[in-house]
């Protein structure tokens, strides 16, 4: 080994990257990460969107703590918006009115973080499904799924708390039923609310405890499990779907630096500048149309944020059930608000070990599977989405009877009937659906692509040429095998079509030079209806 | 060139983790028993004499990362490339541009809103949040459109290949960290005495008794007959929204009217909260009241607690034809001429009736309290 020592570098940035890695020794994880190769798929953005959509409300977030006060103490408006002048309301609500009205760019603010809010929730919910319908879950990823679960769970308690604290008529009404249901509680109800809300409903310290849970420790929480879910997927790399190249024991795709590094950037704030249009040009959440809170009041079509839909759906559907046991008794509410949601997810967050043990898998899986390879998962997912949908239709069911002059009552029994019909009936068609895909990538494998070029035999028979992928036997039967990946259905897919020429108003580059396959001397053989070629010798 | 990858290690084991390029940071080899050494790698000279792209090539070796194909996206030089260049630059200008648009808008436009003129005129500080967002969002999103293009059009396009090492540990890494766990724990005794164990357990159970415990007990409020009662007392008479004591001559046939307790803040109870209502002549004559509260109407007039017997909203949304009342959140649905029967929707009992009675100068009064709990139901609620 030469004892030569390196030459000192010449550069400032240079002698502090040396004097970084003396004290830290980092040269070498730092080039792990540097070279570290994420795939390319435009589905592995959703779960970005929620990060993007995440930091956007920890940054909005900030600057709205700067102006809210979290108070139940009544006060007499006096800001500028003019209606409520002179109206007794909470200090919590009439902050809210200033930030709206009497801080620069503090409405531009409170929308663009209630937009963020509900953004962060759908791509969570989103990315679930994407990593759900591929099977990305699997071993040896169940952990961080369980992890994903948690955080759409907290993410929905985060977006209730956060929708509860301007105080305002509506968040008022959520906070009523939400005190309704910690009273359904068997047992311990009565108790719990009255610890939480600090006794009978109001009280005066629900929007103090809610605003601490809220921005400090539910995003405390969240950003712990963020970070865990993002070494776990650092520590297991990125799962990618099947394709040339791409096996278990790899990943094909583009290094950390600088590609993937400087694209994500980019989608960053391409997410950022979207939210931030949505909440300028959007209006979302219009307090000051709804008034101070009163316990006697109520607005038409009050309507959660869309992720609690689906529990306002479920209580609007269940049957009028009272349970009476030694005496004491078990409310309706219970029914749709603690325990369904309480079964959906525990299902949710079991689902990867519950599909290992049926299937009896204990493989280690990176490569990911397309839906329609795995029916029974996929019908599974439809029959969740279709139970799912049903739901949350139905939160909004008496909107949508005012707007379609239906008969509400009708609208509430489609609803209890679709709740249980409708699933059954999407996990069949998705099995269906399914297996008439695998098929059809089977049926193309081994007939070929239709070229829709039509030919007229000898005898009379119309017959349509296929073009074979590969290589093909003597039955003209193609021997590809199918490999997980999308197969080639039209001939475009294949290069039967030219690139288009980029340019504008001129062509800004020369046309690649096209294969004619009609000029290609080998290629003069006649083919058959299946694309085989036509035995010469006969 | 040789790499430790190839050379330490042999092939079996790259499968199970033990490549160069995963060890921990530091670099120490994950080969027990041996002392970390450097590896036969280049010498300082020959590390000297690498171009830049023979040691990015080493170092993605020792990673375990191959480019199998690179190729620039543009031909360098070509009119594709300059459009590209001009695309990526308009848009880092399109992000100048809007946030001087944005500081000018939010420094110069009308922001307060202005009520002096009611109504005369278009108040452009209307329009003061869009303009902040269209500005605000253009300048992000040019940014990241920009930033975009530049990685999509002119970094180099490349296709690269990392080994995975994953699964279980090698054999060598288990079965030592194994028998080091192990040797701990049986150092420690904790198998062997079993007091010292069953009184750690017994501690723990405690330690975790002193997290709860003062977190509940400074919560915990005891319910009482707090949600059995309502400030209602016998003889309070009935206010209307504006504070006035309500006259039977105050209501039309068909109205309803929310009334509140003469009590501090009655108006804001979240249990006191009533509706008075004047059923119509014929609603009056088939007015059929719970068994027990036949006498809780006076003449014409019935009182019901506002708050829904489901979730605790106020069932507001009253169709006099019908004697329907609507609950908005859930759809509940009560008869007030069947004493405020629930007939659809989740909820399950009647909305508590208010005893009525008119004092001697006219006025409404309750004759007592709500006889049973208003409001959503819970675990103590015994009928």
């Amino acid at each position: 080994m030469s004892t030569s020592a390196p030459a000192r570098p010449a550069t400032p940035i240079g002698r502090a990257a040396s004097g970084a890695d003396e004290r830290l020794t980092i040269a070498g994880p730092l080039r792990r990460t540097l070279n570290k190769v994420f795939p390319d798929h435009w589905s592995f953005l959703l779960g970005e969107i929620a990060l993007y959509t995440f930091v956007i409300l920890l940054l909005t977030g900030t600057y709205l703590t700067f102006f809210f006060d979290a108070s139940m103490e009544e006060v007499v408006y006096d800001g500028s918006y003019d209606p409520l002048r002179g109206v007794e309301m909470s200090k919590a609500y009439a902050t809210s009115l200033d930030i709206s009205f009497d801080v620069r760019g503090g409405l531009l603010m409170r929308q663009i973080h209630h937009w963020a809010a509900l953004l962060f929730v759908a791509a969570i919910v989103v990315h679930l499904m994407r990593t759900f319908f591929t099977g990305a879950f699997r071993k040896p990823r169940e952990a961080n799924w369980m992890i994903g679960v948690a955080l759409l769970v907290l993410g929905i308690l985060e977006g209730v708390f956060g929708y509860s604290l301007p105080d305002d008529l509506l968040s008022g009404t959520g906070l009523r039923i939400i005190n309704a249901i910690i009273m359904s509680i068997p047992v311990i109800g009565t108790w719990t609310a009255f610890a939480i809300f600090g006794g009978e409903f109001p009280g005066e310290v629900i929007i103090a405890r809610f605003y601490i849970l809220h921005v400090l420790l539910i995003p405390g929480i969240l950003l712990a499990l963020i970070s865990a879910h993002l070494l776990l997927i650092v520590k297991n790399k990125h799962t990618q779907f099947p394709g040339p190249g791409r096996t278990e024991d790899n990943v094909v795709g583009k290094r950390f630096f600088p590609v993937f590094a400087v694209k994500s950037g980019g989608f960053f704030m391409v997410v950022f500048g979207l939210t931030a249009a949505l909440g300028g040009l959007v209006q979302i959440n219009p307090i000051w149309l709804y008034g101070p809170y009163n316990p006697g009041l109520v607005s038409a079509g009050s309507q959660p944020d869309w992720y609690v839909g689906f529990l306002d759906g479920s209580t609007r559907l269940f049957p009028p059930w009272d349970l009476y046991i030694f005496g004491y008794n078990i409310p309706p509410l219970f029914w749709p608000t603690i325990v369904m949601p309480g079964i959906l997810f525990t299902l949710l967050a079991l689902y990867p070990i519950i599909e290992a043990k049926l299937t009896k898998d204990t493989a280690h899986h990176n490569l990911l599977q397309r839906p329609r390879d795995v029916p029974v998962r996929t019908a599974i997912g439809a029959m969740a989405l279709a139970f799912y949908t049903v739901l949350w239709i139905s939160g909004g069911n008496d909107l949508i009877a005012d707007k379609f002059n239906i008969s509400l009552n009708a609208m509430t029994w489609v609803g209890r009937i679709g709740l249980i019909v409708l699933p059954p009936i999407a996990y069949w068609v998705a099995y269906r659906l399914c297996l008439g895909l695998q098929q059809h990538d089977r049926q193309v494998l081994e007939h070929g692509v239709e070229t829709g070029i039509i030919r007229r035999l000898p005898h009379g028979e119309f017959i349509e040429v296929h073009q074979p992928l590969g290589p093909v036997d003597a039955h003209g039967h193609g021997s590809l095998q199918y490999g997980g990946a999308p197969v080639p259905k039209r001939m475009n897919h294949i290069g039967g079509l030219g690139r288009a020429v980029k340019g504008f108003f001129t062509p800004i580059e020369d046309a690649a030079p096209r294969h004619d396959p009609a000029l290609d001397e080998e290629r003069q053989v006649e083919l058959t209806g299946s694309g085989r070629p036509k035995d010469t010798e006969a | 060139m040789s790499t430790p990858a190839s050379e330490e290690f042999p092939a079996g084991d790259a499968r199970s983790g033990a490549h160069p390029g995963e060890a921990q940071p530091g670099g120490a080899q994950p080969m027990a028993g041996s002392p970390p050494v450097a590896g036969p790698g280049p010498s300082h000279a020959e590390l000297a004499a690498m171009s830049r792209e023979e040691l990015v090539t080493l170092g993605g070796e020792m990673d375990g990362v191959r480019v199998v194909y690179a190729e620039p996206p543009v031909p360098p030089g070509s009119r594709l490339e300059k459009r590209a260049v001009r695309q990526v630059a308009a848009s880092f200008l399109g992000v100048t541009l809007s946030v001087v648009a944005f500081v000018v808008l939010f420094v110069a436009w009308p922001w307060q809103l202005d009520y002096s003129g009611q109504g005369e005129g278009f108040d452009y500080a209307a329009l003061y949040t869009p303009l902040l967002g269209l500005t605000l969002g253009s300048a992000l999103t040019f940014l990241g459109v920009g930033v975009v293009l530049w990685a999509k059009k002119l970094m180099t396009y490349e296709v690269v290949v990392q080994d995975r090492h994953e699964g279980a540990s090698p054999q060598i890494e288990r079965q030592t960290t194994a028998a080091t766990m192990l040797s701990g724990l049986n150092d420690t005794g904790i198998g062997r005495h079993t007091l010292v164990r069953r009184t750690l357990l017994l501690a723990s159970a405690a330690l975790g008794l002193l997290a709860v415990v003062p977190l509940v007990g400074g919560l915990i409020k005891k319910p009482g007959d707090q949600l059995f009662r309502t400030p209602w007392e016998p003889g309070m008479r009935l206010l209307g929204l504006d504070g006035v004591p309500v006259r039977p001559l105050d209501m039309r046939p068909g109205s309803l009217q929310t009334v509140f307790p003469p009590v501090e803040a009655g108006n804001r109870s979240a249990d006191a909260v009533t509706m008075l209502i004047r059923l119509l002549p014929d609603q009056a004559q088939r007015y059929r009241p719970r068994e027990g509260q036949e006498g809780y109407r006076w003449n014409d007039f019935v009182a019901f607690s506002k708050i829904c017997t489901h979730a605790g909203c106020p069932v507001s949304l009253y169709e006099q034809e019908t004697g329907l009342i609507l609950c908005p959140c859930h759809q509940s649905q009560f008869d007030v001429t069947d004493g405020a029967k629930s007939i659809f929707g989740p909820a399950t009992r009647s909305l508590p009736q208010l005893p009525l009675d008119v004092d001697n100068d006219g006025y409404f009064v309750a004759t007592s309290d709500f006889t049973e709990p208003i409001g959503p139901a819970f675990w103590e609620r015994s009928s």
